[in-house]
């Protein structure tokens, strides 16, 4: 049912965003790995005042097994407000989830009882398959037309990969999103700037690429995504191909500025085959055409042989493997995941050409392990990987999970399961001592992508500055 | 006339201060551009746009006034505006445009588009279709009026316009300049839910009194 007056949860702008109370509730994907066991979304208190802050306060199993789930989304935010089509008197309410392996969608509810959301719809791959053409959903964004959700591969082979389109009232699979897709092929993350009606998309591969853990010989071959790609967001027509060079595999996490009159934003590079590095690109106008600039680079660190999964061995390095970068709402830090060595970066942004490294943390790694210091005895695996900020800015949280099969070549004694809080200002980052929900408290699951109740970072677009 | 001619600009007023049938539109270019020149020049095509929307109906309605008889408009109309009411109540569907970056024409076109897919010019209709017929259509001189009571529509549909134009100016000017989009939090009440009321009510008054 239309509420009366806007969802309390949208703003027009960026900087209204910035001002929203803080969440008292954050749903993390969970997954388990065997398939054997439903994976589900689990519900944990944020609330510091709260005696079960930093705990696991509900679940949501799913009805089927062998989803991975991995990145979800709301299916409506600040972009009601859009003036093109503004419908604001609909509700945040509804996660749209989907399951990467089994190519299942998945419409929680949580509004009846926001810690224990309830199934209201299943997309099953057939669905997705038949009206869009489509396999292994990927990123859900809340569009002002409708909820967007991207694809790693075709229905029926390999790829294209693309962006399907849902009904953001039935949930409906309308159709693929793309009208002509050029050269594109490969597929990943998308976003948008939305006022100028543009789009963007990454690249990472196709569903036998990934889907059996990383091909050592496509990566030295350098035959994982290495472009972005620029499109119409209104005639939904391919505008242009930006290639970062072959050796930067794998461009993934797509964040553009959230002030909607800028015209930039970053993408993270997983790895560089000719030596192991990661880096950050800017995205810009370049006279009439886009163009990418590297602007961080972060090199791998020298490591025994000994202590190394056998995929790096023969590399005697630990690669900082950036696979997640988020940008805050008011586009000043952006936090940079090294789920190789176990790091979570930050930098000042406000000059996107030149970010200035202002924090790090470290937790777990292939190597160093770094503990939480709530629990200094217990050696980490994992990293910090999926990154989320807070709308106010002050809060991030970390999750530790990449993607199964990867997760067990890099951490292949166990990848285990944590979350962990940091607190962000003007003097630094920290790790909150009090929120570290790990191990059994996710029942033998694996941990991938947190939202927020009400929104993050990295769920709403702005068409306001 | 007079009080249908005071309905007509009501109207008008009404669909000025929706933020959905364009002057929120005009504050975003403002915005985007930093330039309330922007904003105010993004007015007169919504405004195009709009008349054109209302300018069909009202000018099909009473030139068909002119050959049909009143009553039989009237239900007709009447019935049209109660289902339109009810599809626009019950339907969830939201009216759907991708683009942002729109040239003055193609604003123009949105804004058309807008205001047909909210059944802006039906809104219209219980007014058109009861007021006094404007020449006396005297049998067999029918059709020589039809040009003219269609102007008499255009007319009617352009008054209705001006109202809107005036109000969705000044609400514009207002929160770009003063109030801020934090107005649209608070002040925004689901207009969509009200439309939808108003098309019905209207279209019972009208059979009511046909």
């Amino acid at each position: 049912m239309a509420l009366w007056r806007p969802d309390p949860s949208f703003y027009a702008s960026p900087r209204d965003a910035a001002g929203a109370p803080p969440e008292t509730l954050a749903y993390v994907a969970a997954f388990d790995r065997s398939a054997t066991r439903p994976d589900a979304i689990a519900v944990l208190d944020t609330d510091p005042e709260s005696g079960s802050f930093g705990q696991v306060v509900g679940w949501t199993d799913l009805p089927y097994t062998g989803d991975e789930l991995h990145h979800f989304g709301w299916n409506a935010c600040s972009s009601a407000l859009c003036p093109t089509a503004p419908h604001p008197h609909v509700e945040r309410r509804y996660l749209i989830v989907p399951g990467l392996r089994s190519s299942r969608v998945y419409v929680l509810d949580t509004k009846d009882d926001p810690r224990a959301p309830a199934v209201t719809k299943v997309l099953q791959p057939e669905e997705l398959a038949t009206r869009a053409g489509y396999s292994r959903p990927h990123t859900v964004h809340c569009g002002p037309d409708g909820i967007y959700l991207s694809a790693l591969g075709g229905a029926a082979g390999d790829g294209p990969g693309g962006i399907a389109v849902l009904d953001h009232t039935t949930f409906d699979v309308r159709g693929a999103w793309e009208a002509d897709r050029g050269p594109q092929y490969l597929a990943y993350d998308f976003w948008w700037h939305l006022t100028q009606d543009v789009l963007v998309t990454s690249e990472w591969g196709t569903p036998s690429m990934i889907e059996d853990g990383i091909v050592p010989e496509l990566l030295l071959g350098r035959q994982y995504g290495h472009a972005l790609h620029f499109w119409d967001l209104r005639r939904r027509r391919h505008v242009q191909r930006v290639d970062l060079g072959d050796q930067y595999q794998m461009p993934l996490e797509l964040r553009p500025a959230h002030d909607p009159t800028r015209q930039y934003g970053f993408v993270g590079v997983v790895v560089s085959v000719a030596d192991l590095s990661a880096s950050v690109w800017v995205w810009h106008r370049s006279g009439d055409e886009w163009a990418v600039t590297k602007v961080i680079d972060i090199p791998a660190e020298p490591a025994d042989p000994a202590l190394l999964p056998p995929a790096l061995q023969p590399f005697g390095a630990v690669p900082p493997l950036v696979t997640d970068i988020d940008l805050s709402v008011d586009d000043r830090w952006l936090y940079v995941s090294c789920w190789g060595t176990g790091e979570l970066k930050r930098y000042d942004v406000s000059d996107p050409f030149h970010p200035v490294e202002a924090g790090s943390v470290h937790l777990g790694g292939i190597v160093r392990r770094t503990p939480h210091p709530s629990f200094p005895d217990e050696r980490l695996a994992g990293g910090p990987q999926m990154v989320e900020v807070s709308r106010d800015g002050r809060r991030v949280y970390v999750t530790n999970s990449l993607y199964g099969a990867w997760d067990d070549q890099f951490y292949p004694d166990g990848v285990g399961a944590w979350q962990a809080l940091l607190h962000s200002s003007g003097d630094g980052l920290t790790l909150d001592d009090r929120y570290f929900p790990h191990g059994d408290d996710f029942r033998g699951l694996r941990v991938h992508q947190t939202r927020l109740q009400g929104g993050d970072a990295s769920s709403d677009s702005y068409c306001f500055p | 006339m007079t009080l249908s001619l005071l309905a007509l600009a009501a109207l008008g007023a009404f669909h000025g201060i929706n933020p959905a049938m364009g002057w929120l539109f005009a504050v975003a270019r403002g915005l985007q551009e930093r330039s309330r020149r922007a904003l105010l020049l993004s007015l007169p095509p919504i405004a195009a746009g709009h008349l054109a929307s209302v300018g069909v109906v009202a000018a099909l309605v009473t030139a068909t006034r002119s050959v049909v008889a009143t009553r039989w408009v009237a239900i007709g109309g009447g019935a049209l505006l109660v289902g339109f009411g009810l599809w626009r109540a019950l339907s969830r569907r939201h009216f759907r445009w991708a683009g942002m970056r729109l040239s003055l024409p193609e604003l123009a076109g949105w804004s058309f588009l807008m205001s047909s897919a909210h059944g802006a010019g039906l809104m219209l209709l219980p007014v058109l279709a009861t007021a006094p017929v404007p020449a006396a259509g005297h049998d067999g001189h029918a059709v020589a009026h039809v040009g003219g009571d269609a102007l008499a529509g255009l007319v009617a549909a352009g008054l209705h316009t001006l109202a809107m134009f005036v109000v969705a100016g000044v609400v514009a000017v207002v929160v770009y300049q003063v109030a801020g989009l934090r107005i649209l939090r608070t002040a925004w009440f689901n207009l969509d839910r009200l439309w939808a009321g108003v098309l019905i009510t209207a279209g019972l008054l009208t059979i009511a009194t046909a």
